[in-house]
């Protein structure tokens, strides 16, 4: 057995660690440092990883019932937000959004809108939503619950959420403000923290190889030469894990390898 | 203060073949759904549909009266993707001008405001813009911008002007002031606001005395200047949500859902729920 040290200094055990928890944490870490911003984590273990962030290190952070409303661990109201104020709050850059992804390639950008031609999809799927908008405004993650190469893609068939090569070229407006930091996914965490924000290999989760990572990514990733662990919850984490979702959601969303 | 109570087969009359047609709700939201089930049985055709795409957009395309769909996303909520969309999607059977959902709303709101265009940072970089240039334009700033010193390219997202637009809400009076009591008011003020003409469904037409007995004066947020006719439709909005008065109704959606499985899945519900005039379809539903 292997222990680890999270940045609050406690141990924690690796053993019997379940992957769905350590995805939880690893979402839950994508907010670290954000401190009073809408955290808006779109999905069942974002969500989940989201009110584990705030329950734990980030306490400032505001997040929507999934409604109208913004509303504290209690489920008390603190704010009206409806979707028009959304975008008050995504234009004014305050908030940090974990989004889904049918495709993502190795420059960041992201296609949930179509496969094959957004005029005449082989596959019509949920259209341009505000990944456009998002992605030009505020801090974007991803969320990947099932790492292959269909999803992990060289090339995007339509372009939703912007990535690096995207914003750069359409020009100072478009970078200004664009920032896409973290993919969580089922076999790891990836960033684009590289001189030229190619996606990169920032932990794997235990019990995954780097060479899993590799033969399960659409393009070249880029691979440092020492990759860590992912950090694996603390005792308290995985009590608010429980807290969070008792029925265990996040385990039908990421089964134990 | 005028009285524009009026019906459902009036505001259908009132529709042309190729209209703009702004439709207001949010998914399976507060669709005005007893107008968007009689406009199915009209033989009016070749629409553009403007909306925050839900079931409305899926049996307007599923009965042919549309050419084109302006949309961010057509969804049932609890169900991702609005099935018949889909199939008309896949078929080719609609053209689209696809936006974000921030874009619908600037869209919305110039051609309120009666300007060709506001400018977003919202599209850059993403097929939004780069694969819809002939309707999607950008702009350079004639300004400088105070921190960086250049001027910066924006989108210029374009009006987007409506001939109709038909919202529900909750409460009305008969000059066609309308309230609602959701926690959303979605977009169906600027709806309103950007089209031509407007008609309100609602689930009940009260005295204008009346309107502040239910909700406080936050939720008078569509005055009588932006509309032309009102329509009380009990239920109207079913099967999509029109809280607080109902929640959406989830079975109905389903078996909505599946009958885009096949040409004859969906004769049936057609036949069962869309060939019939609004006091059929209601008095059947209750007889459920």
């Amino acid at each position: 057995m292997t222990t680890t040290t999270d940045a609050s200094g406690s141990a924690s055990a690796t053993a019997g660690v379940r992957r769905a928890d350590v995805c939880c944490v690893a979402i839950a870490e994508c907010f670290r440092g954000d401190g009073e911003i809408v955290a808006n984590p779109i999905g069942t273990i974002p969500r989940i990883g989201g009110l584990l962030a705030r329950a734990s290190f980030e306490p400032d952070l505001v997040m929507t019932d999934g409604e109208a409303m913004f509303s504290n661990a209690d489920g008390v109201v603190e704010a009206w937000n409806p979707y028009r104020s959304m975008f008050d709050v995504v234009w004014s850059g305050r908030r940090h959004v974990i989004m889904g992804g049918s495709q993502i390639d190795a420059m960041g950008n992201q296609n949930f809108a179509a496969i094959g031609d957004m005029k005449h999809p082989k596959v019509q799927l949920l259209g341009f939503r505000g990944a456009p908008g998002n992605t030009a405004n505020n801090v974007t993650s991803y969320w990947v619950p099932a790492h292959g190469p269909r999803v992990l893609v060289p090339q995007v068939d339509v372009v939703t959420g912007i990535g690096y090569d995207r914003a750069a070229a359409a020009g100072a407006a478009a970078t200004r403000y664009h920032s896409v930091r973290f993919v969580v996914t089922n076999l790891a965490v990836l960033d684009f923290e590289t001189p030229d924000h190619r996606m990169q290999l920032r932990s794997v989760h235990p019990g995954v190889t780097v060479d899993d990572v590799v033969a399960a990514t659409g393009f070249e990733l880029v691979v440092p030469a020492d990759v860590p662990e992912s950090r694996t919850p603390t005792e308290a984490e995985l009590a608010l894990l429980e807290q969070i979702d008792p029925a265990g959601e996040r385990f039908a969303e990421v089964p134990d390898a | 203060m005028p009285d524009k109570r009026t019906t459902i087969d009036e505001v259908v009359g009132e529709l042309r073949d190729g209209m703009t047609i702004g439709i207001g709700g949010w998914g399976s939201r507060r669709k005005p759904m007893a107008l968007i089930r009689a406009l199915c049985r009209s033989s009016v055709k070749d629409l553009t549909v403007v909306s925050y795409g839900g079931p409305d957009v899926g049996l307007l395309c599923a009965t042919g009266k549309v050419r084109k769909v302006v949309f961010a996303f057509v969804s049932l909520d609890s169900i991702a993707l609005e099935p018949h969309f889909r199939t008309a999607m896949q078929t080719g059977a609609v053209e689209t001008l696809q936006l974000d959902e921030g874009m619908f709303l600037l869209g919305l709101q110039a051609a309120a405001w009666r300007v060709p265009f506001l400018p977003t940072r919202v599209g850059l970089g993403s097929d939004v813009v780069e694969r819809q240039r002939d309707e999607i334009r950008t702009v350079v700033s004639p300004y400088d911008d105070p921190e960086t010193g250049e001027a910066e390219e924006l989108v210029a997202m374009p009006a987007l002007r409506l001939d109709v637009a038909l919202v529900h809400q909750n409460r009305a009076d008969a000059g066609g002031n309308a309230q609602f009591l959701g926690p959303d008011l979605y977009f169906d003020d600027l709806m309103c606001q950007a089209a031509k003409r407007s008609f309100v469904t609602c689930e009940r037409i009260v005295d204008t005395d009346d309107l502040l007995k239910e909700g406080s004066h936050h939720t008078l947020r569509i005055s009588r200047l932006w509309t032309d006719g009102v329509v009380e439709t009990p239920n109207g909005a079913h099967f999509t949500s029109c809280v607080p008065d109902y929640e959406r109704d989830e079975a109905f959606q389903k078996e909505y859902a599946a009958s885009a499985k096949s040409p004859e899945a969906w004769q049936e519900w057609r036949t069962a729920w869309l060939d019939l005039d609004e006091d059929g379809y209601q008095r059947k539903l209750a007889s459920r």
